[in-house]
């Protein structure tokens, strides 16, 4: 060897004197020895590895190993080997052989067994599972018997677990309590009378109705249950105790924010005849969370009908509105009523300004939107109607030298259809009305 | 304890001048009238918990019942006496000589007992059991702060599960100062678990390790620590759960759990330093002589695992020529001696890799660089000799693909071994009798959900391990493929120089240019993969592989030996400036 060359060498650590003697050694990670919890934890990135993967067979190999760890969970910890085992083994089982549901049940019975904090929860997603396969009786039982479950105090989780599994039940047996409805109905048809089926239903509604009352009493999206409840109630005419359930769903504040509850609310009010004003203040709601909730055609349809001028304002707000929204774009009856509105008010001269002050906020977007000439081409090609409509929107808001208008009026005279030979005259006779509009 | 036992002693006591002698529980004599009690101890040998004859137990009175379910009185010592003589059966079964199990290790561990006075000694009086303690950490408890409430023992350690619903359980038994089996099914299984600053060692399980080492080495058999370790975890030597097999009646639970239950792999330092501190502690001669034909002779071993990496053959004649130039081929280095505190302690299958190592770098450089162009250098020498002779050239990047492939396969299995290892086996323990009937009801759950996802995923888990091999990887010269370098020639590598074949590589690197302080930071060099090449990290994975242990302490060997072989080179300073060195 000729030459001696010193490679990277590295120093040993810097250390401060005075500290223990062990602290000195510079720790590798990689030394750990392997032990009980360590080869676990790597279990368990395997198995994360695999269901990910999808590989269903792979996570099974390794959680039979995973297992283990359940001889040595006695913890109170909330995600421990218990809950974990119990999670895989679900989605594994749930994934591998879905048809299987005996395995699966003698599986959840040994999961209920685990924990004494965990049974509730258990019982409750065990369920779910069973209705998710269309088990329902199977699902009722389960429900009835976790009801029944009884151990020591209870915690504000099992508290809250064990409403659930109440209101769960309630479900059901409204769903029971339906079919015998129905059954009834077809005997009523063809004029039989049942005594028993009437008992039985009756049966199911007592005990439908105080479940699903008690669970929307508790702040939440209860949607499902509240529909339920007020179906109940209807049938056996309690329109009062509906109407507040409904309207408590609706505006009580403690609830987060649930524009369905106002849908819920506005198709109680119109089934039951009520006046236009409840039916209008149930829906303006409606427009402030969700302007472009389908109900706002019937809404600005409702509004322009009325004599009050605020109203068919707010009609005006509504439509144009909704058709801020990509969704209805290509919605004939959105433009049609838009245009229908529009219409009348240029034909009576009285309120452009109103058109005006919506038009202000849009005037920088829309016509890209809306009116661009390639969906001119392409709404022309498509559907007729829908082209005409925005052609006399158009034609109002941005004159009839725009693209828009030009194309569509253009193609329509020419293909000699007649309302198109109208629009134009009426859009040529209207010019003022654009020229007032935008501020000219 | 009948009359029976005490057995025709019929001398009158000293202080009542009665005959009426009794046996303690510590095999003494005591006078029943007047409870005196005297000197004279009692031996019993029982031959049918331990078959074989030579051993006996440690003196104490014969084995009583305390109730009918409970079974026997017995002590630790007796537990490890049990687990020691499984593993020798083991180790016979793998093959080594008879006479391990017979004579070295049973020798070995009577003398142990008798230096931790155990048995085979007279009796402190007071009848209590001395407590015996470790310097360091021992088992599963890592440098844990000394306390010496039985609370803190039975407090949740990192490698052991949650214990806790136990602690009131144990703080109700209170300190046991005398030998109690309140807690535990061993007699002296709670003064066993406390720890005190005395010199003497304690036994542990990783500690039954050391003694099969240490009588292996003794008989020079041909196994290294390493692959003893590696047959422990796959299985063919009991230790993770050897207490399955004790004898019914030697009921284990409370804080026998913290003994005898493993839940941690041996580590291979601990294991051997242990080694060493034993062997110096019974105060065991100079070792039998490694000599040259001997396995763990680094030209024998490095033989072996020169085969194993599918190198070359020839590489041997270098190993060999880098072993005599630094004398670790001698039998006073090679020899272990206890009794010699200076003297470094070898590791025979580390020092062989580091050979390996070595004698890769002086060929081959292993900077990133050189190995390469050398490898396309040498197959342009094949080519240019088509004459064939004495095979194929070796060529690094050859080698360097078929190793990588086959090494990435064996680390990932041994990686997905590891998260599949099962740790428990079928007789649960339990810490105390009111946990039993929760314990077995969790087996069996465990067992059951095991049947069923073992069912889903369609893999039976095969009853017995694989048959134990020397040889964790095997190259066959039959295989056309060309995968096995054995035959491979060093031609393409060598040049003539005065008539001698040398490297053509003249460049070296040292891996440190000063070794560190021992006492200090407790190794001699230290590793981090980023700041050397990934040829040298490459070849150090690969043995680290083959032995199980970290590439650090590979790496430390290489360090020492280089500074062995470049001894000269290093240290030459200029005479005025000698006094510095330290």
């Amino acid at each position: 060897m000729d030459a001696l060359q010193v490679g990277s060498a590295l120093q040993p650590a810097l250390h401060l004197p005075f500290l223990p003697r062990h602290l000195y050694r510079a720790a590798s990670s990689n030394e750990r020895r392997l032990n009980f919890w360590r080869s676990k934890e790597l279990c368990l990135n395997y198995i994360q590895d695999a269901l990910l993967r999808k590989q269903w067979k792979r996570a099974a190999e390794f959680l039979t190993s995973y297992i283990e760890s359940l001889e040595k969970d006695f913890s109170t910890e909330y995600m421990g080997p218990s809950e974990i085992i119990w999670r895989v083994g679900t989605e594994i089982l749930c994934n591998h052989s879905p048809s299987n549901v005996r395995e699966f049940n003698s599986f959840i019975e040994q999961m209920k067994t685990l924990g004494v904090k965990r049974y509730l929860k258990v019982c409750l997603e065990h369920a779910f599972h069973l209705l998710c396969n269309g088990r329902i009786d199977e699902a009722y039982q389960n429900l009835s018997l976790a009801e029944s479950w009884r151990f020591g105090e209870r915690t504000v989780t099992q508290d809250k677990e064990m409403k659930l599994i109440q209101a769960y039940r309630g479900l059901l047996d409204y769903y029971s309590w339906s079919n015998k409805k129905n059954i009834l109905l077809e005997y009523e048809k063809d004029g039989f009378e049942d005594m028993s089926v009437e008992q039985e239903m009756h049966g199911f509604f007592r005990k439908a109705a105080v479940n699903l009352k008690e669970i929307i009493k508790i702040p939440g999206v209860w949607d499902l249950f509240v529909k339920s409840y007020v179906d109940l109630l209807e049938f056996y005419g309690d329109h009062q105790e509906a109407r507040e359930v409904l309207t408590d769903y609706a505006y009580n504040s403690k609830f987060p924010a649930n524009p369905n509850a106002h849908v819920y609310l506005y198709q109680f009010l119109k089934r039951h005849g009520a006046p236009k004003k409840s039916l209008i203040s149930a829906l303006k709601i409606l427009h402030d969370i969700v302007p472009s909730h389908e109900l706002m055609i019937d809404f600005n349809t409702m509004l322009q009908k009325s004599k009050k001028r605020k109203r068919r304002r707010l009609g005006l707000e509504v439509i144009f509105a909704v058709l801020d929204y990509a969704g209805w774009k290509k919605n004939v009856k959105a433009w049609s009523c838009l245009a229908r509105q529009v219409k009348q008010i240029v034909i009576s001269e009285k309120h452009l300004d109103w058109i005006k002050q919506e038009w202000n906020s849009r005037k920088d977007w829309w016509p890209a939107f809306h009116f661009s000439r390639y969906l001119a081409k392409s709404n022309w090609q498509e559907n007729e109607r829908l082209s005409y409509e925005k052609a006399l929107v158009a034609g109002v808001l941005l004159g009839k030298d725009c693209k828009y208008f030009k194309y569509v009026s253009h193609h329509g005279c020419k293909a000699q259809v007649k309302k198109f030979r109208t629009l134009k005259k009426f859009v040529n006779k209207h010019s003022s009305a654009y020229l007032s509009i935008s501020g000219l | 304890m009948d009359e029976e036992d005490a057995g025709g002693f019929a001398e009158r006591c000293a202080q009542c001048s009665e005959v009426n002698w009794g046996l303690t529980d510590g095999g003494r004599f005591y006078c029943r009238t007047c409870h005196n009690v005297i000197e004279r101890t009692r031996e019993v040998v029982s031959t049918d918990v331990i078959p074989n004859a030579r051993i006996q137990t440690i003196s104490k009175g014969s084995r009583s019942q305390k109730k009918a379910d409970e079974g026997w009185e017995w002590y630790v010592c007796e537990g490890f006496q049990l687990v020691l003589k499984q593993q020798a059966e083991a180790l016979e079964a793998l093959g080594v000589c008879p006479q391990m199990k017979d004579e070295t290790l049973c020798n070995f561990w009577r003398r142990y007992l008798q230096k931790s006075q155990q048995a085979y000694c007279n009796r402190p009086a007071g009848e209590t059991i001395k407590t015996l303690s470790v310097c360091d950490s021992s088992t599963d408890m890592d440098s844990e702060p000394e306390q010496s409430s039985l609370l803190h023992f039975l407090s949740v350690s990192e490698s052991d599960g949650d214990l806790q619903t136990d602690c009131s359980y144990a703080s109700s038994a209170g300190k046991a100062s005398e030998s109690t089996s309140v807690c535990s099914g061993s007699v002296d299984g709670s003064l066993y678990v406390r720890k005190n600053r005395k010199e003497k060692l304690r036994m542990s399980m990783p500690m039954t390790l050391s003694f099969c080492y240490m009588a292996l080495l003794w008989l020079k058999e041909p196994m290294t620590l390493s692959e003893l370790l590696r047959f422990v975890v796959e299985g063919h030597i009991p230790y993770f759960n050897a207490y399955q097999h004790f004898p019914e009646k030697m009921k284990l639970y409370g804080l026998d759990l913290r003994i005898f239950c493993v839940e941690s792999w041996p580590v291979y330092e601990e294991v051997y330093n242990k080694m060493i501190e034993l062997a110096a502690f019974l105060d065991l001669p100079r070792f039998p002589d490694i000599t040259n034909n001997c396995f763990l002779h680094p030209d024998v071993l490095c033989m072996k695992y020169l085969m194993e990496a599918n190198l070359p053959d020839e590489l041997h004649n270098w190993t060999c020529r880098v072993v005599k130039k630094t004398s670790m081929g001698e039998a006073d280095f090679l020899t272990l001696t206890p009794g010699n505190k200076s003297a470094r302690k070898v590791k025979y299958d580390v020092l062989a890799a580091a050979v390996i190592v070595v004698v890769l770098k002086l060929l081959f450089l292993l900077d990133d660089h050189y190995e390469w162009l050398l490898s396309d250098f040498s197959s342009e020498r094949k080519k240019n000799n088509k004459e064939g002779e004495g095979g194929p050239y070796f060529e690094f990047k050859k080698w360097y693909k078929v190793i990588k492939c086959t090494l990435d396969v064996e680390q990932k299995k041994l990686d997905e071994e590891k998260a599949k290892y099962l740790w428990k086996c079928e007789k649960p323990l339990f810490y105390s009798v009111k946990k039993k009937s929760k314990i077995l009801r969790r087996r069996q759950m465990v067992e059951n959900l095991q049947n069923q996802f073992g069912k889903l995923s369609g893999s039976v888990r095969p009853a017995e391990r694989p048959n134990p091999s020397s040889f964790q990887l095997s190259w066959s010269e039959e295989n056309t493929d060309g995968s096995c370098f054995h035959g491979h020639s060093l031609k393409g590598i060598l040049q003539e120089k005065h008539g001698l074949l040398t490297a053509i590589n003249t460049d070296y690197w040292l891996c440190t240019d000063e070794l560190c302080n021992e006492k200090l930071c407790g190794h001699l060099a230290h590793y981090r993969e980023e700041d050397f090449p990934k040829s040298y990290h490459f070849v150090l994975s690969l043995f680290s592989f083959l032995l199980r242990i970290q590439p650090s302490s590979i790496h430390e060997e290489v360090c020492v030996i280089e500074h062995k072989l470049f001894n000269k080179k290093l240290y030459k300073k200029p005479r005025y400036n000698r006094s510095l060195r330290k």
